[in-house]
C-alpha cells in the first residue's frame, strides 16, 4: 500500500525563537532547523506500516529549496521516495491543502498520514482542508493507528479533550498523527548513505496544475508580554503566608 | 481583547458561532466564541447567530438564548449524536451558506481544530487559530493569534468572502446577558450526511473534578510524580483542597500515569486559571506555551534552576514528596478554621 507523508520544516522545538526588532518576522539567524515533530511519527508509523505489509512511502514537502534537507532526513529514516514542490510562497494551511490534494491526484495513495500540526504555525488545520478537498474522511490527533486486514478502514484512537475516542475511518483518508503514536526512530549512518541514492523529485505546483495564492497574511509579529517580579519563598509555611497576603487563597 | 480601531468594519459581518457541549452539557468557552462575535458584530453594525449541532439538544440551545445572539439554531440528527467531523463540519458550512455567514467560529478545543478546518475548506475559506485579539484597521478585522509555542503573537489579515477561526477563551469575555432570542431548527437532510466515519466508542472520563480549562485553580505535575498512586495522592489531593482541576506535563502522559486528556501545553490543553501550580514540572517552552497567562503562578521543584522559576511569581525550592503534604495540612487546616 502506497502512503504519502506530508512533512514540514520548521525551527527545531529546542530553539529559541525570538522576534525581529522590527516585527517583520522571527530573527533566522543560529536557527536549526527540523523535520515537523508531528510529521516525523507520521513517517515513522508509515514506516512500520510498510515494514508489515509492503508498498511505498512518499514524503512530500512544500516549500524552498532548503527544504530538501528534510526530505532527505526523511529518505534517511526509511521513505522509500521524496517529492519537492518547490514555492517561494509563505503559504497557508488552505493553500498547502490544495497542492497536497493535487498530489494525491498524482499519487493515488491508500492513504495520508501526516502531522496535526505545524509547530512554527501552530495552525492544526491542513490535514482537516486537506480531507474535506478530497472528500474523503479524516481521523485527527491519532495515537492509535490499526489498519483492517484488508486495507478497507482503519480504527483510530483520537486524543481529545475529553480523553480517548475511537473511530473506524474508511479509506483513503487523511489522519494526523499525536504525540503518542510512537517514538520516531533515529537516522543511522547506513540510512543516511542509502537515502543519497533514493530518488527526490522536484516540481512546482504550476506542475500540478495549482495555483497557490495564499489567503492569509501575516502583518506583524511581536513577542508576548514578559512575565515580571518574582519571589522566592523558603518554607511551605512563608509560601501560604505570601498566597494569603496576596489574596489569591 | 478588544481594542476598537479609529474606525468602524467597512463591511457588516454575520458571524455564525459554533457552540460546543459534551455529555448533555454546554462548554463555558463557547461563550467566549460568542463574546468575540458580539465584538466583531458591534464594530461592524452586524449580527451573530449560535449554532448548536448534535442529538437530543434542546436544553444547551435554550442556555444560549440570552448571549446577545439574533438568533440560535438547532440541527438535531440521529446521525449527529457523536462529534463526528465528516457530518459536523458538511452541517456547519451548510448553515454558514443558508445563513449568509461572512465569519464562522469557535472556541480553540480538539472538537473545533477537528471540524472547522474541514468546514472552512468546504467553504473555500482560511482560517486564523488560537486568535486571542481583535482590531479593526482601515475598516478591516485583524486578528491576533498566538504561534510558536506561545512565543509569538502574529497580527493576520484574511482575504475572502468568509472566515473561520478559532478563538482562545481567557482571552474573550462571555457577552452580557440579554434579552432571549428565537430557537429556529435548521433542518438536517440525514441521508444527504457524509458517512465516512464511525463512531466506536470513548474512554470514560474521571468524574468529580472540573477540567482545567474551566477552573479557577489549576494543580498540575510532572515527572517528580513516579506513579498514578502518587499523582492522586500530592497532585489531586492538593487540587482537592483547593477546589481546583488537574493537569500534567507531558512527561507523564507519556509514562502512561496521566490521560492525554490533563496534558497542559502547546499540544494539549490551553489553561489561564486564576492559580496555576506546578509540582514538579521543569518548565519546557512546550509546557509554558499551556499555562502561561495563568494570572498567579506557583511552582515547587527541587533544582533551583528549573526554568519554570522564571514564569513563577512563587517559587519553592523543595521535594515535592516533603513540602505537598505540608502545603495540603495548612490548606485543609485553614479552610476548616
Ligand atoms: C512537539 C512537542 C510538543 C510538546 N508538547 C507538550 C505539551 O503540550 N505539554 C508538555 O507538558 N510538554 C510538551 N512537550 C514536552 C516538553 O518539551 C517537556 O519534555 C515536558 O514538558 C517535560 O515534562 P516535565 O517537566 O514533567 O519533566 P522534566 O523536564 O523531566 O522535569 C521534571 C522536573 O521535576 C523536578 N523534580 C524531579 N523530582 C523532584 C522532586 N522529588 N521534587 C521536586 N522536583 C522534582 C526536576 O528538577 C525537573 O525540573 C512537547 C515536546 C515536543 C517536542
Ligand atoms: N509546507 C508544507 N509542506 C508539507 N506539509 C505541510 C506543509 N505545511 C503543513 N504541512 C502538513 O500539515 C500538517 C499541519 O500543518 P498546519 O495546518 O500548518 O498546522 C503538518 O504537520 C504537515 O504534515
Amino acid at each position: 500500500m502506497k502512503i504519502l507523508i506530508p512533512i514540514k520544516r520548521v525551527p527545531d522545538a529546542d530553539t529559541r525563537i525570538r522576534v525581529r526588532a522590527d516585527g517583520s518576522g522571527i530573527e533566522d539567524d543560529g536557527i536549526k532547523f527540523a523535520v515537523n515533530p508531528f510529521d516525523a511519527i507520521a513517517l515513522e508509523e508509515a514506516i512500520r506500516i510498510r515494514e508489515a505489509r509492503g508498498g511505498e512511502v512518499v514524503v512530500a514537502t512544500i516549500g524552498g529549496g532548503e527544504c530538501a534537507e528534510q526530505l532527505r532526513n526523511g529518505l534517511a529514516m526509511g521513505a522509500d521516495r521524496a517529492v519537492l514542490v518547490n514555492t517561494a510562497d509563505t503559504l497557508d494551511s488552505l493553500a498547502v491543502a490544495r497542492i497536497l490534494a493535487a498530489l494525491w491526484e498524482r499519487e493515488a495513495p491508500a492513504f495520508v498520514l501526516m502531522g496535526k500540526q505545524a509547530i512554527d504555525d501552530d495552525s492544526n488545520q491542513a490535514g482537516q482542508m486537506l480531507a474535506a478537498l478530497l472528500g474523503v474522511g479524516q481521523a485527527t490527533f491519532v495515537s492509535k493507528l490499526e489498519l483492517a486486514d484488508d486495507g478497507s478502514s482503519a480504527l483510530c484512537s483520537r486524543e481529545t479533550d475529553a480523553g480517548i475516542e475511537r473511530v473506524r475511518v474508511k479509506l483513503p483518508a487523511v489522519t494526523t498523527a499525536d504525540l503518542r503514536l510512537n517514538e520516531p526512530r533515529y537516522v543511522s549512518l547506513p540510512g543516511i548513505m542509502k537515502a543519497k541514492k533514493k530518488p527526490l523529485e522536484e516540481i512546482t505546483p504550476a506542475d500540478l496544475g495549482v495555483v497557490v495564492a495564499s489567503r492569509t497574511h501575516y502583518l506583524r509579529y511581536e513577542a508576548p508580554p514578559r512575565r515580571k517580579a518574582r519571589v522566592r519563598v523558603a518554607t511551605v509555611d512563608e509560601l501560604v503566608d505570601k498566597l494569603r497576603e496576596a489574596k489569591v487563597l | 481583547m478588544f481594542e476598537p480601531g479609529p474606525d468602524k468594519l467597512l463591511a457588516m459581518e454575520k458571524i455564525l458561532v459554533i457552540a460546543e457541549h459534551d455529555a448533555g452539557q454546554l462548554k463555558a468557552a463557547s461563550l467566549s466564541a460568542a463574546g468575540f462575535a458580539e465584538q466583531l458584530a458591534t464594530a461592524s453594525d452586524g449580527s451573530f447567530e449560535i449554532l448548536v449541532v448534535g442529538h437530543a439538544i434542546d436544553a444547551i440551545a435554550a442556555a444560549l438564548r440570552t448571549c446577545g445572539a439574533a438568533a440560535v439554531l438547532v440541527a438535531d440528527a440521529n446521525a449527529l449524536e457523536h462529534p463526528l467531523a465528516d457530518r459536523y463540519a458538511h452541517v456547519i458550512a451548510d448553515v454558514a451558506r443558508a445563513r449568509g455567514a461572512t465569519m464562522v467560529v469557535g472556541a480553540s478545543s480538539t472538537f473545533s481544530k477537528d471540524v472547522l478546518p474541514r468546514a472552512a475548506a468546504l467553504l473555500e475559506a482560511a482560517m486564523v487559530s488560537e486568535v486571542i485579539g481583535l482590531r479593526v484597521e482601515n475598516g478591516e478585522p485583524e486578528f491576533r493569534r498566538v504561534m510558536f509555542a506561545g512565543n509569538v503573537i502574529a497580527t493576520v489579515r484574511i482575504d475572502g468572502p468568509v472566515r473561520v477561526a478559532t478563538v482562545r477563551a481567557a482571552a474573550f469575555a462571555a457577552p452580557a446577558a440579554s434579552a432571549e432570542c428565537p430557537v429556529e431548527g435548521v433542518s438536517v437532510d440525514e441521508a444527504a450526511l457524509p458517512a465516512f466515519l464511525e463512531f466506536v466508542d470513548r474512554e470514560a472520563k474521571a468524574a468529580g473534578r472540573p477540567d482545567a480549562t474551566e477552573a479557577r485553580i489549576v494543580v498540575s505535575g510532572g515527572r517528580a510524580l513516579k506513579n498514578s498512586g502518587d499523582f492522586e495522592r500530592l497532585v489531586g489531593g492538593l487540587a482537592d483542597a483547593l477546589g481546583g482541576a488537574v493537569g500534567s506535563s507531558r512527561a507523564l502522559v507519556d509514562a502512561g500515569i496521566t490521560p492525554n486528556s490533563l496534558q497542559v501545553g502547546q499540544t494539549g490543553k490551553i489553561v489561564a486559571p486564576d492559580l496555576y501550580i506546578a509540582l514538579g514540572i521543569s518548565g519546557a517552552i512546550q509546557h509554558m506555551a499551556g499555562m502561561k497567562d495563568t494570572k498567579v503562578i506557583v511552582a515547587v521543584n527541587k533544582d533551583a534552576e528549573a526554568p519554570i522559576f522564571e514564569v513563577s511569581d512563587y517559587g519553592l525550592v523543595a521535594d515535592v514528596y516533603d513540602a505537598v503534604p505540608r502545603l495540603i495540612e495548612r490548606i485543609r487546616g485553614e479552610t476548616s478554621n
